[in-house]
């Protein structure tokens, strides 16, 4: 015992040491001991794009937060450091992993996972050692019935990806001189939580407006081909066709859509970017309608990257990959936590996470305040429109770059 | 679900659609179970792995087409790839558990669909990764019926590739050897052919048709490291219901199957369009039981 505090004296002693020629740089600020966050991503398995997408937004606001000389806590600047575990894209998995960074990596806060699957699996864990975790990758509301208090979300939730498409059609309907009640809806989303949050909400937007629900099937995670679905679709001939289940359900949705010429007026996706439609089918991909949480081109910025644009392009410069929503919502987790931390003026879990929900911040990804359930209610969604071989964000009406084409033009009229 | 069959009655040109899709797409899965069955009957083996060899094809074409190579030109590339792939996994893993018990063979070919599995997720990424044909598709019977034509090709190729094996088996030396091999392979070693190298060869061809299938489904639908069960499952139904080597009976065992999952798809929704499939498997193995029981043979 005697000898394991002397170890540590002297260990505290030379970080001492070592910290005061570094605190020089900063005057008036000694350099603290680096504040420590837990992640288990999915670097590898199904989710692996995506997993590492999101280490490398947040890899970018470490970087830039520590370049910036840390975060600043009572004097001290800390820099920023994150452990990493492969969850290999299963939920027990990373359940695992976060019980191990707290218990026995020690870190002091956790930043989500990839996927509302896995966030689920670890949201308890984190709520029993009462750690925060701060995530930008789960998006299914159910997440937030559970009356979780240290669970905080960046973005959107799933609920509200399509409901811009449905308003959008809606209205688009109403100037074209019709009832909106007239339109008919079809609804083709993959069976899990996310898609079915996806489902329910454009459901209820377009109950809302009293549309007619024709078409409402299920594809299984493990389908490779929906054409017997789209042969109801083309029978029962919806208006708008709403299709979501990941990168997978948009690249058969436009595919198979495009090959059985299903004629829809207006066809709504998820994922679009990360299925990187129009890279694959060019003009079948055309008039599609993709909701996405965030776009380079919205004007929101902050103090750490400054506009949205510039956090694409730095991003590009240094992952030579384009800046997904994904890697910009992950960063943007990160820099929650700086400003929460730095408000708290403390590392203690409980002052951190009261000052997270008081959190009132702009960010380049966008505004950010949660409820109390702990998703962020401040910021909406974009929904994109593939006009000539690219995204133009076409609502909600204050960011919107283009006029969004509806009804999109019938197959045989298409070059 | 009786809106959906009502829907059918109504619009019988729907059913129309569902039997041309079902077809179309049962010729691929017939190419792949060919494959399979050729492998359990020479070399008393499942192939638990034969879905991935497909991805393995598909994969080849994607990455073919991407350096230039037209995808039909890309198809005969990925069979030779994959040939050589399954005469290395042969030489490594294979031909230890040839003429070993169903279950040693089950259990390395299961082994190995996730090693590769695992290295196509590392190599290739998670990536959904298909390839556009830019065929378009046909109109048929004033646009009630539409037809891709990249189905339509595939469906061709599959064909052909079928009968290019049939003559094979039955004109070259090889098919020959192959054929006295699948018949009594005690036998033909002591009239002189060299069964570990027909065995070799036959898996290479088993490599060669899923390399040329994985091509054609790259075109159809996609691929990604994880889509290969649905495959193996599917030619194991198709060999289980036809029998080990008659093409014309898995041909037809294909046809049929794909125009089941078409009508399951359409009239239960596309949730139970697999579930389905995994139902069917069941209740063929069960009735080929008891009928196999009926004649004292006995399902092996």
């Amino acid at each position: 015992m005697a000898r394991r505090l002397r170890v540590a004296a002297a260990m505290l002693l030379g970080a001492a040491v070592v910290s005061i020629p570094v605190a020089a740089a900063a005057p008036g600020v000694t350099e603290g001991a680096p504040i420590v966050f837990g992640a288990a991503l999915s670097l590898t398995g199904k989710y692996s794009i995506d997993g590492k997408t999101t280490q490398q937004g947040y890899d970018l606001a470490v970087q830039r937060v520590n370049e910036m000389g840390g975060v600043k806590v009572g004097g001290q600047a800390h820099k920023l450091k994150i452990v990493y575990y492969d969850d290999e894209s299963t939920s027990s998995r990373g359940a695992q992993l976060v019980e191990r960074l707290i218990s026995q990596d020690g870190v002091q806060f956790v930043l989500g996972p990839y996927s509302s699957g896995l966030t689920k699996a670890i949201a308890p864990i984190t709520e029993k050692y009462k750690i925060p975790m701060i995530e930008a990758n789960g998006a299914d509301r159910a997440l937030f019935t559970n009356g979780y208090r240290y669970l905080f979300a960046v973005l959107n939730t799933s609920d509200n990806y399509l409901r811009p498409a449905v308003t959008l059609v809606a209205e688009a309907t109403q100037k074209a001189g019709h009832e909106p009640k007239a339109v008919r809806v079809g609804v083709v989303i993959e069976n899990d939580d996310f898609s079915q949050d996806v489902r329910d909400g454009a459901v209820e937007e377009a109950k809302k407006w009293g549309m007619q629900l024709v078409v409402d099937d299920k594809l299984p995670p493990e389908l490779n081909d929906m054409s017997s679905a789209l042969t109801k679709v083309r029978a029962l001939k919806p208006d708008l066709l709403i299709v979501s289940g990941h990168a997978k359900g948009a690249v058969l949705a436009i595919r198979q859509v495009s090959e059985q010429l299903v004629g829809v007026h207006a066809l709504a996706l998820t994922q679009c970017d990360s299925a990187q439609i129009i890279e694959k089918f060019g003009k079948a991909a055309e008039y599609a309608l993709c909701a996405a949480q965030w776009d380079r081109s919205l004007a929101y910025s902050d103090r750490w990257f400054g506009t949205a644009e510039n956090y694409a392009q730095r991003f590009e410069k240094e992952y030579k990959d384009p800046a997904t929503y994904e890697s910009a919502e992950s960063a943007a987790a990160v820099l929650t936590f700086v400003d929460a931390i730095e408000r708290a003026g403390s590392l203690d879990r409980e002052k951190v996470r009261d000052a997270i929900a008081g959190t009132d911040l702009m960010t380049f990804f966008g505004p950010i305040k949660f409820d109390p359930s702990g998703k962020n209610v401040a910021k909406s969604m974009v929904l994109y429109q593939v006009q000539n071989g690219r995204y133009a964000v076409v609502a909600p009406g204050k960011w919107a770059k283009a006029r969004p084409i509806y009804p999109a033009p019938a197959w045989d009229q298409r070059q | 679900m009786m809106g959906n069959l009502m829907l059918l009655l109504d619009a019988p040109g729907l059913n129309l659609q569902l039997l041309v899709d079902g077809v179309l797409v049962g010729a691929i899965f017939a190419l792949v179970a060919y494959g399979m069955a050729l492998v359990w009957g020479v070399m008393n083996l499942i192939n638990v792995a034969q879905g991935e060899l497909v991805l393995l094809g598909g994969y080849v074409v994607f990455f073919g087409t991407k350096a230039g190579i037209a995808p039909l030109v890309a198809i005969p590339v990925a069979a030779a790839i994959v040939a050589t792939i399954g005469w290395a996994l042969y030489r490594v893993v294979i031909y230890r558990v040839v003429e070993r018990d169903p279950f040693s063979s089950i259990l390395a070919t299961f082994g190995l669909s996730i090693v590769i599995q695992q290295l196509a997720n590392q190599l290739f990424g998670a990536d959904v990764r298909t390839v556009e044909s830019g065929l378009g598709s046909l109109l048929v019977a004033h646009g009630m019926l539409t037809v891709a034509r990249v189905k339509l090709l595939a469906f061709v190729s599959a064909i052909l590739l079928g009968s290019l094996l049939v003559w094979f088996m039955r004109a070259t030396r090889l098919g020959q050897a192959i054929r006295a091999t699948a018949q009594n392979s005690r036998a033909a070693r002591t009239l002189g052919v060299n069964t570990d190298r027909v065995y070799a060869a036959t898996f290479a061809i088993n490599g060669a048709i899923c390399g040329a299938a994985g091509g054609l489904v790259a075109m159809t639908w996609m691929v990604h490291p994880y889509a290969g069960l649905g495959y193996t499952v599917r030619s194991f139904m198709i060999v289980v219901v036809a029998g080990l080597g008659s093409l014309g009976g898995v041909a037809l065992a294909g046809a049929g199957l794909g125009i089941a999952e078409n009508y399951a798809g359409f009239l239960f929704g596309a949730e139970y369009q697999t579930a389905f499939v995994f139902s069917l498997l069941v209740v063929i193995l069960v009735t080929r039981n008891l009928w196999l029981k009926r004649q004292r043979r006995y399902l092996r």
